[in-house]
């Protein structure tokens, strides 16, 4: 299981060979740095613990810092957790880098989406609108909540209400470029979240190759 | 974000060199079109009246009066089948985007020249 850290640097176009754009999201991933390997005689489950982006030593609290002290590193604004077969392939203070994906491959991104606020049904979920005109009073509203008989909204009946902010997974969105160098990864298509949010890519679960 | 076409600068097609132009310049695009399998160079000549976009998503329009038929086309700047742009003159205008010559018929559509 590849997984790396990243931030949404923003979207662009690019060309194929043969002279076709497509829109490509550009992510600043890593480099990530391995803080903590569970295993599972002591944490029961195999996965490592991953930080990404350094932040000075005033912005983490106490405990975190101690936490970072242990894993003899600098204090770091992420920390996520990637399932992996066999941590003990992996030591603390190891850096995982874009490198590890390679263009063609597919991966699955994760975000928090951008916050939308309280929104109607329409937004929310796709719902149809009412004539705009020709007398009708009766415009963007969520029509029938259901039968007389119940006598009660059953659970689950899709209502306006507050929409984005939550985690979005993307899935087989193809690799178009790597830069080691620079630590760049260039994804085909959208990503969920705004520019500058946290994502998390992994190797696509879906993909079979 | 910086500048995202350095991150692509190292692709054939940005290698290119893109002349100086800007709305109310004359230009002649070499744009390569797939016709029937076969790939070919049209050369399409007429007055750029806008330019949009910025880094690789740039592009920009040229209008040129065919037949008495106004006809637009819209170019990616930093397309690979963009071949050549070539300026053939350079106008003075005073606005970004000449959409007021779709209105205007002979003399009244000519651009003064710029030094």
């Amino acid at each position: 299981m590849k997984g790396i850290l990243g931030k949404k640097l923003g979207m662009t176009q690019y060309f194929t060979p043969a002279g076709e754009a497509m829109a490509v999201t550009v992510i600043k991933a890593g480099p990530c740095v391995v803080v903590q390997t569970k295993n599972r005689e002591k944490d029961g489950y195999e996965a490592i613990q991953v930080g990404f982006e350094e932040v000075p030593e005033h912005r983490v609290n106490k405990p975190l810092r101690g936490h970072f002290a242990r894993a003899g590193l600098k204090p770091l604004r992420y920390l996520r957790e990637f399932r992996v077969p066999d941590a003990s392939a992996y030591t603390v203070g190891q850096e995982i880098k874009v490198d590890i994906f390679s263009p063609g491959e597919k991966v699955d991104v994760t975000g928090i989406s951008k916050g939308k606020g309280f929104a109607g049904g329409i937004k929310r979920h796709g719902f149809s609108r009412g004539p705009m005109s020709h007398g009708s009073k009766y415009h963007r509203r969520p029509g029938s909540l259901g039968a007389k008989g119940p006598a009660r909204v059953f659970k689950g009946r899709k209502l306006p209400g507050h929409m984005g902010m939550e985690r979005v997974t993307v899935q087989n969105l193809e690799v178009v470029k790597v830069d080691p160098e620079r630590n760049l990864l260039v994804v085909k298509g959208a990503v969920p979240g705004p520019r500058g949010g946290l994502l998390i890519i992994r190797q696509a679960v879906k993909a079979t190759q | 974000m910086q500048d995202l076409k350095q991150i692509f600068a190292d692709e054939e097609h940005l290698q290119k060199e893109i002349p100086d132009f800007r709305p109310g310049d004359t230009v002649r695009v070499h744009f390569k079109v797939v016709e029937g399998g076969r790939e070919r160079t049209q050369v399409f000549e007429g007055v750029v009246i806008r330019r949009r976009g910025g880094g690789l998503d740039e592009t920009f329009t040229v209008r040129r009066v065919s037949y008495g038929v106004g006809v637009e086309r819209i170019f990616p700047l930093y397309s690979p089948r963009l071949e050549k742009i070539e300026v053939v003159r350079r106008g003075r205008v005073r606005r970004a985007r000449l959409y007021y010559l779709r209105e205007l018929r002979g003399k009244a559509a000519r651009i003064e020249e710029r030094r």
